[in-house]
């Protein structure tokens, strides 16, 4: 089990690697960073200027080595463009994302679950076909359209939130629905087809047989199981939204990590770019390590393979 | 897509608004909001036009240019004099004193000139602030300024780009500091920074007697809303009370609600297509003056701004903006002949056209358009359209030299904001002709406003006769603002907060 967790971790730390040096050279080669640092109204002698101040005409392999020596140093440097210590940028930013996406992930884990058992108690019910509609509209349904109806509905019509901002937890409701949403039916198929699956098995007909109540039967011996796989798919969602939740952020002027990363790559503001997609792979291998200890508690089977 | 959609939505909202303002009046607060994230406050170490509006606000500058007259007027400094070519000495307002009460004199006036003209503080626009040299203290009250070489737009530059920073503060908290809390002498104090997200400023009750005036608002809150749609959002739910860089669909909408003021302003930024008349790219058609004033003619930019500017922009005939400093009008002009372009196409050798690359980074629809023109004559051509650095980092490698651009001149009222950038053979020249430099040269190195003018006009001329450029048309900007905002914009496309009041 150690072994195979030191083997995970090695990988992770590889593809973590992998990653940040892909990014460094694509950056690079989409254009030149001093033009973008300069911005429009510069003239040549400041981009010359710039990129002599930063040394972007050093090689490549000699930028990316003296920004990985630093990084390994817990130094993430400055950022080009807001001129400020990236740790310090970044843990604003991170903070608000953070909270979005755990509210985000709860909001769809608790919606999600529940229609996804309701669904498969009765198949081909009314209730399965609303959750159908509903998970159906939910994929289809671009994030930044039903953002804009929500700010339409709740924030215009009946003027019940705000529509913009992170000052307080109202402002955090529609975008907790918003990106929530995306995330739901995938979440509620997986935990509908794994509980029909479930409950056809054999093991539930004889705790049934025994005569175990409805309820016991049903969160006790199918949800148990059948929750294994949305485990794990709630965890890759849950690192999908602190990279990914560029649109909702941008919508709702959350200022998060997401629409940070995005902008800065516009910006080519590359020691930001680069330690918000490290931290942006960590995450996604603690979420994943975490998956697999959630799943191991869940399922024994885990546990001793 | 996303536009379309988002169109719709608005008109959705503006249906089910109820048509009432929340009022910001009663707490004398403005809200509003910037599109972009501000890098820093520290206005020497950004490059946007959120920052050159704060800069306003916050700071002052030793002169100032009256946007009525177009005359400059003394800010910090009461009068000043040529002493030769390159030096320049003022004397400077006595009692004045900086946010944090730190007095302002020479000294400051000194310090902010020698820090930000030192290239090892790598200030982020070099070009706005390195023609001048040095400055220099004579007594408390009188400064010099030394220029490298003569240089006519100082007062331009001076008014615009050169504000005066209190000297032991920025000695202590240098950029960093000025960043999170600015301190200047300017009608507004800031009172909170929120790096790239929010900035609220209080008004100065101790401003001096400037040329601005006093600021009438009491606190401006400034929050950064990317997304347009979500500002508009705000705007209906009284969130904020005004918004700017509005598209015209929408700011047509908004015009049709009673409770919003739209008011349409141009801006100093303008378009042009740029060929590689000088061949810096290898063989191609724009070598032949036949093939450009092709294009001139092929394309119909009465049309295009009509149609999708709109608003207040008009067709610029010149390669500069109208109303800057020596911008000569009287130049050759290139009206919609389709007929024409063809004929000097099979002049030029080129009876069925040609097919070529055509390079542009923003406004794709006018990009678009462009196309279409270009394609009814002949001149068929594959668009590649790039983020700015990388087309610029192409150009400056000689390639990508037929293409829509623009340029805003840093709202600079002076043509060698933009013609001479781009015709002394820079790394974005492509026309590359010795006389234009040599005109514009004589232009830039004198500060005899007459010479100027005749000088800057042969070199405009040259510019439309040959054809190397085919200006387009001026921008425009949207305000919209609630009916409780007395506000006029100005052409320079920067809000001046302190200018604003309630009805």
């Amino acid at each position: 089990m150690l072994a195979f967790a030191l083997k995970r971790l090695g990988l992770a730390v590889l593809v973590t690697i992998t990653v940040s040096v892909i990014s460094f050279s694509l950056l690079h080669l989409s254009g030149d960073p001093a033009t973008a640092i300069a911005g429009e109204n510069a003239t040549e002698a400041d981009i010359a200027a710039i990129n002599e101040q930063y040394g972007f005409d050093r090689p490549l392999a000699e930028q990316y080595a003296d920004w990985l020596w630093n990084a390994v140093q817990g130094d993430f440097g400055q950022s080009y463009y807001f001129k400020l210590p990236v740790a310090q940028l970044i843990s604003d930013r991170l903070s608000v994302t953070m909270t979005l996406g755990v509210c985000a992930i709860s909001f769809a884990l608790l919606t999600a679950v529940p229609l996804g058992v309701l669904a498969a108690i009765r198949p081909n019910s009314l209730i399965d076909r609303v959750a159908l509609f509903i998970s159906v509209a939910g994929q289809a349904m671009p994030s930044f359209w039903f953002g804009l109806i929500m700010i339409v509905v709740f924030s215009i019509k009946f003027r019940l939130l705000p529509p913009s901002g992170s000052e307080t937890w109202q402002h955090f409701i529609m975008p907790t629905i918003v990106l929530g949403y995306y995330a739901m039916p995938a979440i509620m198929r997986l935990t509908r087809a794994g509980m029909l699956e479930v409950l056809n098995a054999d093991y539930i007909r004889t705790a049934r047989a025994k005569g175990a109540g409805a309820a016991r039967v049903l969160f006790k011996h199918a949800l148990r199981n059948a929750i294994v796989p949305v485990v794990s798919l709630a965890a890759v969602q849950m690192g999908f939204m602190l990279g990914g939740s560029i649109v909702v952020e941008s919508i709702f002027a959350l200022h998060g990590a997401g629409y940070l990363a995005w902008e800065s790559i516009g910006r080519h503001d590359l020691p930001t770019v680069q330690a918000l997609i490290l931290i942006f792979s960590c995450f996604y291998i603690l979420f994943t390590l975490l998956s697999d200890l959630a799943n191991a508690w869940l399922d024994p089977r885990i546990r001793v393979g | 897509m996303k536009p379309i959609i988002a169109t719709g939505v608005i008109a959705l909202a503006a249906a089910l608004s109820s048509g009432q303002a929340f009022a910001n009046k009663a707490d004398d607060t403005l809200h509003t909001a910037f599109s972009k994230e501000l890098e820093t406050t520290d206005f020497y170490f950004q490059s946007a036009r959120e920052g050159t509006i704060l800069a306003r606000q916050v700071w002052d500058g030793l002169v100032y240019r009256d946007q009525k007259t177009g005359e400059y007027t003394g800010n910090l400094a009461s009068s000043w004099e040529w002493i030769d070519d390159t030096t320049l000495e003022f004397k400077l307002r006595e009692g004045i004193k900086f946010h944090n009460g730190e007095e302002f004199d020479a000294d400051d006036v000194v310090y902010t000139v020698n820090y930000v003209v030192n290239p090892d503080n790598h200030v982020v626009v070099p070009g706005n602030v390195n023609w001048m040299k040095s400055a220099e203290k004579i007594d408390k009250y009188t400064v010099r300024i030394h220029t490298n070489g003569p240089f006519p737009a100082a007062l331009e530059y001076l008014a615009g780009l050169v504000s005066i920073y209190p000297n032991e503060y920025y000695a202590e908290v240098g950029p960093t500091g000025m960043g999170q809390k600015p301190v200047g002498t300017g009608p507004y104090m800031v009172e909170s920074v929120d790096p790239g997200k929010h900035y609220v400023l209080k008004k100065y009750d101790d401003y001096h007697d400037s040329p601005k005036g006093k600021a009438s608002i009491g606190t401006i809150d400034i929050r950064t809303i990317p997304d347009v749609n979500t500002q508009m959002a705000e705007l209906f739910s009284g969130g904020i009370d005004m918004i700017w860089n509005v598209p015209s669909d929408q700011a047509a909408q908004l015009k049709t609600m009673d409770q919003f003021t739209v008011s349409n302003e141009s801006t100093m930024r303008i378009g042009y297509i740029t060929m590689d008349a000088a061949g810096r790219g290898g063989e191609n058609p724009f070598q032949k003056k036949e093939v450009r004033e092709a294009v001139g003619y092929a394309i119909d930019r009465q049309a295009i701004v009509d149609n999708l500017l709109q608003g207040s922009s008009k067709v610029v005939p010149s390669a500069c903006y109208p109303s800057q400093f020596g911008c000569e009008q009287d130049v050759k002009a290139y009206p919609y002949d389709p007929e024409k372009a063809k004929a000097l196409l099979a002049e030029a050798g080129y009876p069925d056209g040609f097919t070529i690359d055509f390079y542009a980074y923003r406004d794709r629809p006018y990009a678009e358009a462009m196309m279409a023109y270009l394609a009814e004559v002949g001149i068929k051509t594959d668009l590649n359209f790039l983020q700015y650095s990388a087309l610029r980092e192409m150009q400056q490698k000689g390639n990508a030299g037929f293409g829509f651009l623009t340029w805003g001149s840093n709202s600079i009222a002076d043509v060698s904001a933009i013609t001479s950038l781009f015709f002394k053979f820079g790394n974005q020249d492509f026309a590359r002709d010795e006389e234009v430099k040599n005109w514009l040269d004589a232009g830039d190195k004198t500060v005899d406003g007459e010479v100027r003018k005749e000088s800057y006009s042969k070199a405009l001329k040259k510019i439309a006769e040959e054809a190397y450029w085919i200006p387009l048309f001026s921008y425009n900007t949207n305000y919209v603002f609630t009916k409780e905002v007395d506000f006029t914009p100005t052409p320079d496309e920067i809000v001046r907060f302190f200018e604003m009041s309630w009805k």
